[in-house]
């Protein structure tokens, strides 16, 4: 008979599980009544906490740091149990870190449709909130990194450098970039200005993207490929020299936000050239990841959820040789401010960040489930078809409304050098991709509500058998006194 | 930008790139001590274990490539307070382009200078420039067609505040036009009691439509006499000169609901043409102006009793 500490806390985990599926169809409906709102103007009846400016931010908020959010502190939190050999340093305050970050979303769902924000993208959260996101981050950061000082074995599993990478770095943007003087509950004002200013958010929103979605997915991956393979990693060389890459070169490529402004010409070349020195380290994960498959490719034929996780690397690797070309001047003077970025940033998003972590889920649903598979098989198919075609509906879609913006609104006429279209021109040209954005976001919806199903099953199926996992002795060769 | 703070970038920067290409040299090739490439080693979770395969070469000299561009490029365009040695800056790229840019169009445009805008609107080529010109500059107030909107007059008709004949919408394009209804709220209630505001709506409205109450429009028509004819004339014909609206016809500029009217009596209004030359110099103004030419009918004269300006 073995305690509780004989056993892994899964009971958190099992909650950001269910609640990433929860806060990833919260999250991507707004997205697809933003995505109305933008072909149909009038959708939410001038309703002003219905309004466009108001339900975007909440819309990248909840997909983010609730869906993205969930997904992260749920893999995390079951890899570093099982990879460390060890239960959770503290059930309270796993419970406190589930809690507190429900209420952290629910705030952000009620301030940011009545227009409190701060103005910062991904960072338009009032201060009250702030603090509550910095104090559960803190005890997140205590309950991960307690857990990896009491694990059983020597040597700490290369998933975890990255979910540690993640929770160091976001503490430091969050804080930073959230330095405010309040004036009143709802309301302050940031301690930069000017460019400092613009600079400051820029460092932290490229950084959200390379820490947040980008250095903690790896975390995911580096567990859940190899062990839905069943094969090793490619290379613990390759991981070691692609890690201390990226954390370091990822730092300085904010300023590529903010080509052809008011920044010194130097901060935009110093953006540029570091951008452009990370595709190489953001590479390495990507094939380390699918390299991990070499032998094992038929997987692909039989497993869906194996097909979620290799086609979320491909990309993964097509967003991020894209992002260092949209960092170059000349192509950011055209992609910068049009749709291209927007597109840019769902093949990221839905093609990177949601394929791993759905993948992840179905993955790791029944082990916590102690059942051998989700309960249908067939339907994650279903989901894994349904994503891909819509987000390739919505990037494609996204690239050309983009591309023609761009040259629109550079167009200038040869005989005598005046702009060619006013900018409602250009909008009227780009008006009917919207809706085959609108097409392509509804496909992943619907695709987000057969997991919903799914997982209910699953969870019916389980019903009577969720007895706590005991925990795995660590291999006698690894393992630390 | 001190010194220190530039040799602080520099030395980050190179401290940056540098310990990316001495993690490569240092990995690229396998030690005896290492394990070999299909050794796994450790195992976490049962099954997890990892090879220690070889980085990638064609990896490895993407990596290089990249590296060796950021320092080219940076020894190229400068870091901080040194400047690059292609002596660049996005200022004077844009000063040249500029420059070049505005040669070729002078040369365009000498055919349409110091022509009136009556005469540009015959020719389809300079009303076609102008429309260009319009849509990217003007169409923000005025309207993508010209119609305006609340606050910002419409300009397919042929009520011209400030005066229409060519010379005058030149005038308003060039050098810009500044409105001065002041507010009366004050002066008027110590004139004619607390009500004077509504009284004096009341003789206005009655100007272009009869239907007023009589004793207020009586009422009205004494603070109209005393205050508002100095601009806009004893019939409220307007005065072209100070831009003084005709009171008489149909056409309101904030709209004629009875709050806005309310508004524009009590606190005045202040509206604002900017002026155009500095930025588009005088041909581009004059093309423009032809073009906004085009948009009226020109059928109707200013009204009789009017202030006409030429």
């Amino acid at each position: 008979m073995v305690g509780v500490e004989g056993t892994y806390n899964d009971k958190v985990v099992r909650q950001f599980a269910v609640m990433t599926v929860v806060w990833g169809i919260v999250g991507m409906l707004v997205g697809v009544i933003v995505a109305s709102q933008l072909y149909w103007p009038d959708l939410t009846f001038g309703v002003p906490w219905l309004s466009y400016g108001r339900l975007r931010p909440l819309h990248t908020n909840a997909v983010i740091f609730a869906f993205g959010g969930s997904a992260l502190f749920a893999s995390s939190l079951y890899v570093v149990q099982r990879t460390c050999h060890v239960r959770l340093l503290s059930d309270k305050l796993a419970s406190f870190v589930f809690w507190g970050w429900q209420l952290v979303i629910v705030a952000a769902a009620i301030t940011l449709p009545l227009g409190l924000t701060q103005g910062k993208e991904y960072a338009e959260l009032e201060w009250p909130i702030d603090v509550l996101i910095t104090i559960v981050w803190v005890a997140y950061a205590v309950l991960f990194f307690g857990t990896i000082a009491k694990r059983k074995v020597k040597h700490i599993y290369v998933a975890n450098w990255f979910f540690g990478a993640y929770i160091i770095t976001i503490a430091l943007l969050h804080i930073v970039n959230n330095l405010a003087i309040p004036a009143g509950l709802w309301k302050s004002y940031s301690v930069y200005s000017g460019a400092v200013d613009a600079m400051v958010q820029w460092w932290y929103g490229h950084n959200a993207v390379g820490f947040f979605l980008t250095t903690a997915f790896l975390g995911m991956m580096y567990y859940f490929v190899p062990k839905q393979a069943d094969r090793p990693i490619y290379s613990y060389r390759l991981s070691i020299v692609h890690f201390w890459a990226l954390i370091a070169v990822y730092m300085w490529a904010g300023p590529h936000h903010l080509q052809y402004t008011a920044l010194p010409d130097w901060v935009q070349s110093l953006g540029m050239v570091f951008s452009l020195v990370l595709l190489a380290p953001s590479w390495g994960g990507a094939i380390n990841g699918i390299l991990t498959l070499s032998g094992v490719w038929y997987k692909l034929r039989t497993d869906p959820i194996l097909k979620f996780l290799i086609v979320s690397l491909s990309f993964y690797m097509m967003s991020t040789f894209e992002g260092p070309m949209m960092s170059i001047k000349t192509v950011n003077s055209l992609s910068h401010y049009t749709d291209w970025g927007i597109g840019h940033v769902h093949s990221g998003a839905l093609g990177w960040v949601a394929m791993i972590s759905i993948g992840s889920i179905y993955a790791m649903l029944p082990r916590l489930l102690n059942l051998s598979k989700m309960y249908s098989t067939r339907l994650i198919d279903t989901h894994f078809w349904l994503h891909t075609i819509g987000v390739v509906v919505y990037i494609a879609t996204m690239w050309i409304a983009g591309v023609t913006q761009g040259l629109m609104w550079r167009a200038t006429d040869p005989e005598n050098g005046t702009l060619v279209y006013s900018f409602v021109e250009a909008l009227n040209a780009t008006k009917p991709y919207y809706l085959f954005r609108l097409c392509g976001g509804l496909i992943v919806l619907s695709g987000m509500l057969v997991m919903a199903w799914n997982v209910f099953k699953t969870f019916r199926l389980a019903a009577a058998s969720t007895v706590p996992q005991v925990v795995l002795p660590p291999d006698l060769s690894d393992a630390r006194a | 930008m001190t010194p220190a703070w530039t040799w602080y970038v520099v030395i980050l920067t190179v401290l940056n790139l540098g310990g990316c290409a001495w993690l490569l040299m240092g990995t690229a090739k396998r030690r005896s001590s290492d394990p070999k490439p299909d050794e796994t080693g450790h195992v976490w979770d049962g099954n997890l274990t990892e090879f220690n395969k070889p980085l990638p070469r064609w990896w490895i000299n993407l990596f290089i490539i990249t590296i060796v561009f950021a320092v080219a490029y940076l020894v190229w365009f400068g870091v901080g307070e040194l400047k690059g040695v292609g002596h660049w800056s996005s200022k004077s790229e844009w000063a040249l382009d500029n420059a070049a840019e505005e040669a070729r169009l002078d040369d365009t445009l000498k055919l349409y200078a110091g022509k009136p805008i009556d005469v540009l609107a015959q020719d389809p080529s300079a009303v076609s420039i102008g429309r260009t010109i319009f849509i990217n500059r003007c169409a923000a107030c005025h309207g993508s067609s010209g119609h305006g909107a609340v606050g910002f007059p419409d300009l397919t008709d042929d009520i011209w505040h400030w005066g229409g004949t060519p010379n005058r919408i030149l005038d308003t394009i060039q050098n810009g036009r500044q409105a001065v209804m002041p507010a009366w709220a004050d002066t008027l209630k110590a004139q004619g009691g607390p009500n004077a505001v509504d009284d004096t709506i009341a003789y206005v409205l009655s100007l272009s439509r009869p239907d007023q109450p009589k004793d207020a429009v009586e009422r009205g028509e004494k603070m109209f006499a005393t205050i508002c004819v100095a601009c806009h004339g004893a019939q409220g014909k307007g005065n072209q000169v100070v831009g003084a609206p005709d009171l008489t016809d149909s056409y309101w500029l904030y709209g004629s609901s009875m709050a806005s009217l309310h508004k524009t009596l009590s606190e005045g209004r202040q509206g604002a043409m900017p002026a155009w030359k500095p930025v588009l110099g005088d041909t581009r103004t004059r093309l423009v102006g032809a073009y906004v030419w085009t948009l009226s009918p020109h059928r109707d004269p200013p009204p009789t009793g009017a202030v006409v300006a030429e």
